[in-house]
């Protein structure tokens, strides 16, 4: 109940944030380019608008995530606002789910609006309601909540600019640690590899939410890869917001 | 009476500057505060009033001490329902309303929907913002806001009212009224906590006080017991008398017009000047006893250290 009151209220506070709107336009434009840009593809131009429009819902709602998560805790703190929260009959942990879950909430419903849009654009394409897309999009919406988590964890701690440094290189580095098992194959034994490994185990992995190319190109997957990625997702979100927890506990509010 | 805020050997210190240097801002606080009381708690700046609230409130965690209210541990959610704050300089969320951003501590306070709503049209009209409620509150002025904040503060019926510079940012007319509503939480048998450096009007409400100097509580007691009644001079003004005949009964004297000024330090004194005005047909315009004020022993205090 109180966790809902404060994540309702932070629904309301960053629905009014101008950046949400400007990166929802320019998702909305890359959509809509992505028509145009089939219309000079020889080949299959269906699987280019589906290609550039689960890629824009991934990055742009990335991109939300990022820039709002910064500034989620960050900006209580600097607007004092959170004095006058926490002394309420709350619990610290209750103020920062509140505020995690007001923003997946915001999250959601702009990521429920590219998609309008973009099954829309679709539909314009082929005459037919392509529901399999959905199963990409939840999965970026899982990626979503794991990188929300991760610019929340900054923010109880850094300023804006830093988190969003953070944040986006955790972005960058989930989507490219495969490179890190290529070199685990190709390194000798020794400490090299070792320490390749070590690493391996502990850079998150975002390519566990990428299913863009099986729903597009219609293969199928394993339910047991649905349940590895949900756990995944599921597990990896709760370890950051502890993380989070324990660093907000902690901090005294001058 | 049961101590319905404890507060024993608070200690606090803070890291500052680029090479952290520890600046030590409680050095081992200590008081307690009576139910039913309006206590003051005075200090000039930087002397730590602000941190030891804070640290009653869980804002801040302190490095050492004991914090007891109504004897449960300061952190606890039951202690928490009893406690409303208003802030030094209050923030809110400016894109709420009043009567929304009241709404919205109700729910932490998981008050019923209409008791809520009841409650918050209520403590609108009692801080006089019931015509501004549904305009946001970025538009608000600093005491407007001021307002607001109390009236949040006062959203759960607190049984502790704790009150952080409360009169700062309010015209007269706002003070006064501030003034009322503090003793009428009194009367209601509500425990006030009140830091202030305007003491005049903490003069006015207080019933005890502590004075805080560099993170120390440097004296604290009933208002009456640190203020001494004895008169220290009498202030008189009249007119009718010339100025000549005055001399050597009064300390000062400066004369403006037809009127004159004088500082009497003896009784004596001023039983002649009065016989004197009484015999030549002048007239007293006023005569005030002068005693020892709370600024008097505040000024003395800090200076001393």
């Amino acid at each position: 109940m109180k966790i809902g009151a404060i994540a309702l209220n932070t629904f309301k506070e960053a629905i009014r944030d101008r950046i949400l709107y400007l990166l929802f336009f320019f998702a909305a434009v890359c959509i809509i380019f992505s028509r145009i840009l089939a219309l000079l593809t020889v080949g299959d131009r269906v699987k280019i608008i589906k290609d550039v429009g689960l890629a824009s819902l991934s990055l742009f709602g990335a991109l939300m995530a990022i820039l709002m998560g910064v500034g989620l805790v960050f900006k209580e703190i600097d607007k004092r606002t959170i004095h006058t929260l926490l002394v309420k009959p709350i619990h610290r942990y209750q103020f920062l789910l509140g505020k995690y879950f007001g923003l997946v909430l915001t999250l959601l419903v702009m990521l429920l609006g590219m998609s309008i849009i973009f099954l829309a654009v679709i539909f314009a394409h082929t005459f037919k309601l392509e529901w399999q897309l959905l199963v990409a999009i939840l999965f970026i919406f899982f990626e979503l909540c794991l990188v929300t988590s991760v610019a929340l964890l900054f923010s109880c701690f850094s300023t804006p600019i830093l988190s969003s440094l953070f944040s986006l290189s955790f972005y960058l580095i989930g989507h490219f640690s495969w490179g890190l098992e290529t070199l685990i194959k190709k390194v000798k034994p020794g400490l090299g590899k070792t320490l390749a490994q070590l690493l391996y185990h502990f850079v998150p992995d975002l390519e566990n939410f990428n299913f863009k190319m099986e729903v597009v190109q219609k293969l199928p997957i394993p339910p047991k890869i649905f349940l590895f990625s949900t756990l995944y997702g599921i597990f990896y979100t709760v370890f950051v917001l502890t993380l989070a927890l324990l660093v907000f506990r902690k901090r005294d509010f001058i | 009476m049961a101590a319905v805020l404890k507060v024993e050997d608070l200690h606090k210190s803070f890291k500052l500057g680029f090479i952290p240097k520890i600046k030590k801002i409680l050095k081992g606080i200590s008081f307690s505060v009576e139910e039913g009381e309006i206590y003051g708690y005075l200090g000039p700046n930087g002397a730590g009033k602000t941190t030891t609230i804070k640290c009653i409130l869980g804002l801040v965690h302190p490095e050492r001490g004991k914090i007891e209210v109504f004897g449960l541990h300061h952190l606890s959610l039951q202690a928490k329902e009893k406690i409303g704050y208003l802030p030094e300089n209050p923030y809110f969320y400016d894109y709420l309303t009043a009567s929304e951003f009241l709404n919205f501590c109700g729910q932490l306070f998981l008050m019923e929907k209409k008791k809520k709503e009841e409650r918050v049209k209520e403590l609108l009209q009692l801080v006089g913002l019931e015509n501004a409620s549904d305009l946001q509150l970025r538009k608000f002025s600093r005491g407007m806001l001021q307002r607001v904040g109390l009236a949040q503060a006062l959203l759960s019926s607190p049984s502790l009212v704790i009150l952080d510079e409360p009169l700062g940012g309010l015209d007269p007319l706002g003070r006064k009224e501030l003034r009322d509503i503090i003793l009428r939480l009194k009367k209601e048998g509500r425990t006030v906590f009140l830091s202030s450096h305007i003491l005049q009007d903490i003069e006015m409400v207080c019933d005890r006080v502590a004075i805080l100097v560099n993170g120390e509580v440097i004296s604290q007691g009933a208002l009456h017991q640190l203020v001494s009644e004895k008169i220290h001079f009498t202030e008189v003004i009249l007119s009718g008398i010339d100025t000549e005949e005055l001399k050597g009964l009064a300390e000062s004297s400066s004369a403006k017009g037809e009127r004159t000024l004088l500082k009497i330090l003896s009784e004596e004194n001023l039983e002649k000047i009065l016989e004197l005005v009484h015999s030549k047909k002048g007239k007293i315009h006023s005569l005030v006893p002068r005693t020892e004020t709370l600024e008097d022993i505040f000024v003395e205090i800090v200076k001393q250290r």
